[in-house]
């Protein structure tokens, strides 16, 4: 009984994708329309113009056809212009990754100094406060004007706006930690290192870890559109390719690797954050 | 260098073959000094006869002022260093082998990618990566910033440029435009009783980009059909894909962009061509070939390879014959990512017109390299009809500078190939003659 339980939640979840893709299929089913040019006009012009019909969206086996296209195929390059969607993926990453590691190296004992020190906090608080609501394309007309490169300005807008929830997150935990232990610490004579290492950091770590999962996603959020913007290579720079040849199947398929990708990311540092959580 | 071959009958062991110089090595490099500064010589003459036909007279200007003088007050008027080094010899060693260069995925990126495809770089002793860019703004920024050493330019943009409008100042350079006509204005379906422009009062057109002959040629189109096109309609920017999807959704009525995307919204049936820019100016020219003058000036060499290249790849493109293979080649994912039967319907000029109609029009677009002085003022007169350009300044001097026809002319020469023998021409707009000479 208690093992009919537990395969109930993913039950649930795969009748409603069925139940999704039936309704996708059954909205994007074919309406059968006489041809009413002649041959020659229906050669030149794709099969809704020949009907007299809007093109239509593409049907779920259109885009599994391709998602299988893709599969086969990932690590293809064919030119600058045209890479596939693993490899794609692969500089997308690798853009987030330096973007988030340099912002992590920052925000973590930059927030860890101002969470220790109440006057530096609230002094700092409204810059951070004006800097954090920003969006993030905002930054890229800035970004390229000064650092006149548009792979470093990515880099740098993911940088900028993976910042603020881990520097907030970190002043905030290392604030947080109860006076008890404080004070405990304080009556063992511990010094100052060696309080930041044993006593602070691991009672603030799972409020550091949240502040970095958080992050992740933003940067994640942010490097599609950023790619989408400055073009060359990314899994951003492949969706702008494929909308620009009007291709949603392609596009279906790059969603669907975004979340996909976004998804692992998060589950990463969820585990992270359970490795370093504590009982109280 | 280290060792000369010994068996080379023009080397004479330990001398030159000369005897003037300690080896072949700096007999050689000298000649090439030598050459350079004959060249510079030669070109400082032109342009001082050029300002002084009269003998007397320049020498008479040349003893009272000196030479010195002289040659500085000139450069002010005319920059004689970049036309030195524009004129530099083919056989000279090019400078710079890596050359980034950027484009849109339209036909008018025919010959740029054209020249990749047939490895007409690689001939040239280049190394060219093209880099696909999303919008002509992003286009500029990257070729500002020197992330592009070269690029796809629409062609009033270098223009622009040049001026300081919509950007910082950087003096740019149109060694060749890249294609003639090559757009069309398409309108949604629901339209396709309102061919006559007096009925479009209060549509919304889109438009590539300010800076763009497809505003210019539009403009002028609804002003001759008594139409404002500031008031009576709208104009808004927008990238190309973006216009088949709105046009489909109905955000727009009509549009006027290069191809493929006017035959693409035939493809998808979103719209029908109204009339191909061609029925507007025959002729007129697209998008270019753009270069900093900077990159020009610091690579003399490789911007004149970059000309054949690309030149090259025009001429071959110019070929009817040709055009059925060449949509192939450049139809692919790696530069347009576009169905073949719609590039090939572009270039071919067989093309469905969305109304069930087949249209033949060969010179729907054409790729001639030459860079018309008098197309630049015309740009340069629509900058400043509808307000872009705010003082008054004198048009050909901008389009001397920005537009190398005299450098065109000598480099196809040398390819082999017949340019028009004068910078400036006529042109036949809706029927009306411009003459640049008087504008």
């Amino acid at each position: 009984m208690k093992r009919l339980m537990h395969w109930r939640a993913p039950a649930l979840s795969l009748i409603m994708f069925l139940l999704f893709i039936g309704i996708w299929h059954a909205a994007t089913l074919p309406t059968a329309a006489p041809q009413n040019v002649n041959d020659e006009y229906a050669r030149l012009v794709g099969k809704a113009a020949a009907t007299g019909q809007k093109s239509s969206f593409p049907a779920p086996a259109d885009v599994g056809a391709k998602i299988w296209q893709h599969l086969k195929e990932p690590f293809y390059d064919r030119g600058p212009n045209d890479k596939g969607v693993g490899i794609q993926l692969a500089y997308s990453l690798a853009r987030v990754l330096a973007g988030y590691l340099l912002a992590a190296l920052v925000a973590i004992p930059v927030g860890f100094l101002i969470g220790m020190s109440p006057t530096t906090y609230r002094a700092l608080d409204p810059f951070i406060q004006v800097l954090k609501p920003i969006s993030p394309l905002a930054w890229m007309p800035l970004a390229l004007f000064t650092l006149k490169d548009s792979s470093v300005s990515a880099v740098f807008v993911i940088f900028i706006c993976s910042l603020w929830p881990m520097l907030i997150n970190t002043a905030f935990g290392v604030a947080s930690v109860r006076r008890e232990w404080l004070n405990v610490a304080k009556t063992l004579e511990v010094g100052p290192f060696r309080k930041a290492f044993r006593v602070i950091l691991p009672a603030a770590a799972p409020t550091i870890m949240t502040g970095m999962r958080i992050s992740i996603g933003i940067a994640w959020l942010v490097i599609v559109a950023a790619e989408m913007l400055v073009g060359g290579t990314g899994i951003g720079y492949f969706v702008w390719n494929e909308w620009n040849n009007l291709s949603i199947t392609n596009i279906l398929t790059a969603i669907l690797a975004i979340g996909l990708v976004g998804m692992l990311l998060d589950l990463l540092l969820a585990r992270l954050t359970r490795l370093v959580t504590f009982p109280e | 260098m280290a060792f000369e071959n010994p068996f080379d009958p023009e080397v004479t062991l330990g001398r030159c073959s000369c005897g003037r110089h300690a080896n072949q090595n700096d007999h050689e490099h000298a000649a090439i000094q030598d050459e350079e500064q004959s060249t510079a010589r030669v070109i400082e003459q032109a342009a001082l006869r050029a300002l002084f036909p009269e003998g007397p007279t320049r020498r008479a200007f040349l003893r009272a002022v000196g030479a010195g003088t002289a040659l500085a007050a000139v450069s002010s008027l005319f920059p004689l260093g970049a036309a030195t080094a524009l004129a530099q010899d083919t056989k000279a060693p090019i400078e710079k082998k890596d050359v980034n260069i950027g484009f849109l995925p339209i036909t008018c990126a025919t010959p740029i990618v054209l020249a990749a495809a047939l490895g007409f770089y690689a001939k040239q002793g280049l190394n060219v990566s093209l880099i696909k860019t999303a919008g002509w703004a992003v286009v500029r920024d990257k070729t500002l910033n020197g992330e592009y050493h070269a690029s796809h330019m629409l062609s009033p943009m270098p223009l622009a440029i040049s001026l300081g409008l919509g950007s910082t100042a950087a003096p740019m350079l149109i060694p060749a435009i890249e294609n003639v006509n090559g757009n069309a204005i398409t309108l949604a379906m629901h339209h396709k009783d309102k061919r006559d422009p007096r009925q479009w009062k209060g549509m919304t057109f889109a438009i590539p980009f300010d800076y763009s002959m497809h505003n210019f040629l539009l403009r002028h189109y609804l002003v001759e059909h008594d139409v404002d096109p500031d008031r009576d309609v709208k104009l808004r920017v927008m990238p190309p894909p973006d216009m088949v999807a709105s046009l489909r959704s109905g955000n727009i009525d009509g549009f006027i962009v290069a191809e493929p995307f006017n035959q693409r919204a035939v493809y998808d049936n979103v719209g029908f061509i109204h009339m191909l820019t061609s029925e507007i100016w025959d002729g007129h020219p697209c998008c270019a070939f753009a270069v900093p003058e900077k990159f020009a000036r610091d690579n003399p060499n490789t911007f004149a390879a970059l000309f054949r290249a690309i030149v090259s790849a025009a001429l071959y493109a110019r070929q009817p014959q040709n055009r059925a293979n060449i949509a192939q080649l450049i139809a692919v994912p790696n530069y347009l990512n576009q169905p073949v039967t719609v590039v090939e319907q572009v270039l071919t000029g067989k093309f469905a017109d969305g109304l069930g109609t087949i249209r033949n029009v060969p010179g729907r677009i054409d790729f001639d390299p030459f860079p018309w002085q008098s197309t630049a003022v015309w740009m340069m007169a629509q900058l400043k009809r509808w307000g872009y350009l705010k003082q008054d300044m004198n048009f050909k001097q901008v389009a001397e500078r920005v537009f190398l026809a005299t450098d065109a002319r000598k480099r196809m020469a040398e390819l082999g190939y017949k340019a028009p023998e004068s910078n400036y021409s006529k042109h036949t707009i809706l029927g009306k003659v411009f003459d640049a000479t008087r504008a």
